[in-house]
């Protein structure tokens, strides 16, 4: 089997790695903030729920 | 000079560019009203929201007129990039790709209606996607390249807001959420047309018909006085549904009484004509700066009387 050539990899300098790692943190902290919206809100409407069906 | 110099400087770009994308100020004006609904829509039916859900239904707004943002400065770089007003946004300053500013749109329009509907109902989330595509596609796409009624139309998408946070809390949409909605889609042609006479030249330059391009800035001036003399009596539309008392009712007749005095001011006034002086311009800046403010204390005096337990209604509700 004929080998693959490695794939061509831009080179970036210090100064866009930098920007790229900046931008992927928020990227993780708005994705985690997104998880941790979609848990609370999980969490108040099944605490909701209950309140309601334990009123029945 | 070297040529160095004149190439703009290859810069990376930050969280803050991806927030420029979104037009902040504007999202600043669509929260505050869209939260002055929701606590009226409390305030009003007595349905109360929990209040985590109604933070998260407020950044949901946020999130939705940011997204609708993002797709507008997508669509509109190759004219950004034109105009000086605008040359520095995110995209023609090189900063953000096109494709990326699409992206983001595209994603954080889908966050913001799921969370939208997650934290209070379908209705609200049906709400913020349609004001989404109604500033994405109907105002930015199809009205402000086609027609001189483009910010007249297109100011509907702005006015969504408050629907949105009544919807969020209530369900439905009374006539007291379309008042708030009537508001601020009579408020945005002599905003923006204020604006648009001190940039006419720029949109001119990118062929935008806005109203000073193609009907000249004496009709402009003359369209912001009618707009503002049709604004006044609908902001005033509260007190006769007791949505809004006393307060409200003296802020609105105050502001009102200011803008129409602006507007009379500048109808008078040579701004955005070819023989205008600095101080024509500079009325015509006031009055912008003024239409903001206006917006702001009047939802101001919809929240305060709302939140503070301030609302004493002139008629029986």
């Amino acid at each position: 089997m004929p080998e693959m050539p490695d794939p061509v990899v831009p080179q970036l300098d210090a100064e866009a790695v930098k920007a790229r790692n900046k931008r992927n943190l928020w990227l993780g902290l708005a994705l985690a903030g997104f998880v941790l919206l979609v848990m609370v809100m999980t969490f108040i409407r099944l605490n909701t729920a209950a309140g309601v069906s334990e009123r029945m | 000079m070297t040529d160095a110099l004149l190439i703009p400087q290859k810069r990376y770009a930050t969280a803050v560019d991806y927030l420029n994308l979104m037009k902040p100020r504007i999202m600043m004006l669509v929260v505050f009203t869209g939260f002055a609904g929701l606590v009226a829509a409390s305030s009003m039916t007595g349905v109360s929201m929990h209040p985590v859900m109604a933070a998260i239904a407020t950044l949901a707004v946020a999130l939705g007129s940011g997204a609708a943002g993002a797709i507008n400065m997508w669509y509109d770089s190759d004219i950004d990039a034109v105009m000086s007003r605008t040359s520095t946004r995110p995209i023609p300053s090189g900063a953000v790709p096109r494709d990326e500013a699409l992206a983001l749109g595209l994603i954080v329009s889908g966050v913001s209606v799921m969370l939208m509907w997650l934290a209070s109902n379908w209705l609200a989330a049906a709400l913020l996607a349609f004001s989404i595509f109604y500033y994405g596609v109907i105002y930015t796409m199809w009205l402000k390249r086609a027609t001189s009624q483009n910010i007249v139309i297109g100011g509907g998408a702005g006015a969504f807001p408050p629907v949105i946070g009544w919807a969020a809390v209530t369900g439905n949409m009374p006539l007291d959420a379309w008042i708030l909605f009537a508001i601020i889609f009579f408020w945005t042609p002599p905003h923006f047309w204020a604006l648009s006479l001190l940039a006419h030249k720029e949109y001119a330059k990118v062929s935008v018909p806005m109203l000073p391009v193609t009907h000249g800035a004496k009709v402009t001036r003359t369209q912001i006085l009618i707009y503002t003399l049709v604004l006044v009596p609908v902001s005033l539309l509260p007190l006769a549904t007791g949505l809004g008392g006393w307060i409200y009712g003296a802020a609105a007749l105050g502001l009102g009484a200011a803008f129409i005095a602006y507007a009379v001011r500048l109808t008078r006034s040579k701004a955005g004509g070819p023989d205008a002086e600095g101080a024509d311009m500079k009325l015509a800046r006031n009055t912008f700066v003024f239409s903001i403010f206006y917006l702001f204390a009047l939802f101001g005096a919809v929240l305060v009387e709302h939140a503070a337990g301030l609302h004493f209604p002139l008629v029986g509700v």
